[in-house]
């Protein structure tokens, strides 16, 4: 089964003592699910889970230039951001589609790191290093260094006692860098409130050859708060209930970001950046079509590609991301539509066809497991 | 991976057990197929006396992250449907030869068994 093509993650031996079912994903070969989709999504939303997501790739970029660098790349503004903070942003084309989304930390003021997508690792290196005229220092991480979310609503609590950072007090997108050897021995660490599951949670880096070491540890620690170790199965039902975009699916370069719902990501006013003037046409046109969220009224799963349509039976858009919803038990979904109130307004119907079958859907604005 | 040896098998990974009659059997999906789907949300069947050949789709299975068509091992009636399987589509991951099974069909021609594999064929097949 194992492609000789496809990379593996620091904790691929764990994955595999576990028993998980591995399938490629963004060039590696990751655990889909070690027990059940499911029961891993349930234990996210209940308890806590614990998700191998080494595979996102990161890029260090440093230098009196950093600042300036970043600026130009992403649209959202970097200048709100100081030491321990984080944001989400996306990075465009000229034309103003999504190159890829990402979360840039400013570890310091010439200090940056951005986490990028696993299946764009090579892409976006490219975009970053020829989108470089001001010549920021840019170091490709992507292989040394790891990544696991801790998700769930016990997630703080199970890394409390691991770390002498206050992970309590730590506020959504905010981060805190433990002392060399302070975390599990780890020289180079991140304590990260952020994650991709719509609970709170801690997103950990750290270098590649102690992500066995800190699985482990934290497995230990959650064991009296019913942790589960999660696949990328769950991790994709997860976000998908939250609303959250998955490049590749919802994003990617034929659609802009303020179509995809994204438009607080977009910051004009900030100064130039790469595809600015695109995105100011954009708004001054308004939107030929919007990402939506649905639920099905009817028994089905919409999957990518079906056919959304209006009651009248009119093709208006295509899903991009759909599944059953293991909290609602009801098919949720993501899709494109013609950018119209009655086809975009919450509470509107649409139809879904599944396999030939036009099924009711209404339109729901996510997150969808909270309502 | 488990492969009861009173079962025949198809390629497409569905089972059919004749029953003590000699006239009628059950269909379902394989421990493998089970596991290859992960978790089963519902199960869509063919309605009860639909007439079918062999290999014609007699259903669907929605799990999580994908969608399989069902196939008839041999051609025959559809004749029950396992109606467990509406509230507890999970019996077929937990027991996919006992409570998971899914048509009860009444077969044309005994003789298109022959055509099917037996368990150590089938374990081959996916080993």
């Amino acid at each position: 089964m194992a492609e000789s093509s496809l990379k593996t993650t620091p904790l691929h031996a764990v994955h595999q003592e576990l028993g998980a079912r591995m399938m490629p994903f963004g060039g590696f070969d990751m655990p889909v699910q070690y027990t059940s989709i499911i029961d891993e999504h349930m234990a996210v939303r209940e308890a806590a889970g614990l998700f191998d997501v080494s595979h996102m790739g990161e890029v260090e970029v440093t230098g009196s230039h950093a600042f300036d660098f970043v600026q130009h790349l992403v649209t959202n503004d970097a200048s709100t951001l100081y030491d321990g903070r984080a944001m989400y942003t996306v990075m465009c084309t000229p034309e103003g589609g999504v190159v890829d989304d990402l979360i840039v930390y400013r570890r310091s003021e010439d200090t940056y790191l951005l986490v990028i997508n696993a299946a764009n690792i090579e892409k976006d290196w490219d975009w970053m290093v020829s989108h470089n005229p001001m010549k920021a220092e840019l170091r490709n991480r992507s292989d040394e260094m790891a990544l696991l979310a801790l998700q769930g609503p016990q997630a703080l609590a199970i890394a409390a006692p691991l770390t002498d950072v206050a992970v309590d007090d730590l506020k959504f997108y905010h981060f805190a860098e433990p002392d060399p050897g302070a975390f599990l021995g780890c020289e180079d660490a991140l304590l990260s409130r952020t994650g991709y599951t719509g609970e709170p949670g801690l997103e950990i880096y750290c270098e590649a050859d102690k992500a066995v070491d800190v699985w482990h540890a934290v497995m230990e620690a959650g064991a009296e708060h019913d942790l589960h170790p999660a696949g990328l199965g769950a991790r994709d039902t997860l976000r998908l209930e939250a609303g959250y975009c998955l490049y590749g699916n919802d994003l990617d370069e034929d659609h802009n970001p303020l179509e995809a719902g994204l438009g607080w990501l977009v910051k004009l006013d900030k100064g130039d950046f790469i595809g600015r003037a695109a995105l100011q046409q954009v708004r001054a046109d308004g939107l030929s079509r919007k990402l939506v969220g649905f639920v099905l009224d009817e028994r089905g799963i919409p999957r990518p590609g079906y056919p959304i349509l209006s009651p009248d039976g009119d093709e208006i858009g295509t899903v991009t991301s759909g599944s059953q919803s293991p909290v609602l038990q009801q098919g949720i979904g993501l899709g494109y539509v013609t950018n119209d109130a009655a086809y975009t307004e919450p509470g509107q119907p649409l139809r879904i066809g599944v396999r030939g079958r036009m099924l009711a859907a209404t339109v729901r604005k996510p997150p969808f497991h909270k309502q | 991976m488990d492969f009861p040896d009173d079962l025949y098998y198809t390629d497409d990974h569905e089972w059919l057990r004749v029953e003590e009659d000699g006239s009628t059997a059950l269909v379902g999906i394989t421990d493998f197929a089970q596991r290859e789907l992960g978790d089963i949300v519902f199960v869509e069947l063919e309605p009860v006396d639909s007439e079918m050949a062999q290999d014609d789709v007699f259903g669907t299975v929605e799990a999580v992250k994908t969608v399989s068509e069902l196939y008839m091992p041999v051609g025959g009636t559809i004749v029950a449907h396992n109606e467990a399987l509406e509230a507890s589509p999970e019996q077929v991951n937990d027991d996919p030869y006992g409570e998971g099974w899914m048509v009860r069909i009444e077969l044309d021609d005994p003789d298109e068994l022959d055509d099917l594999m037996d368990a150590e064929a089938y374990a081959e097949m996916v080993a």
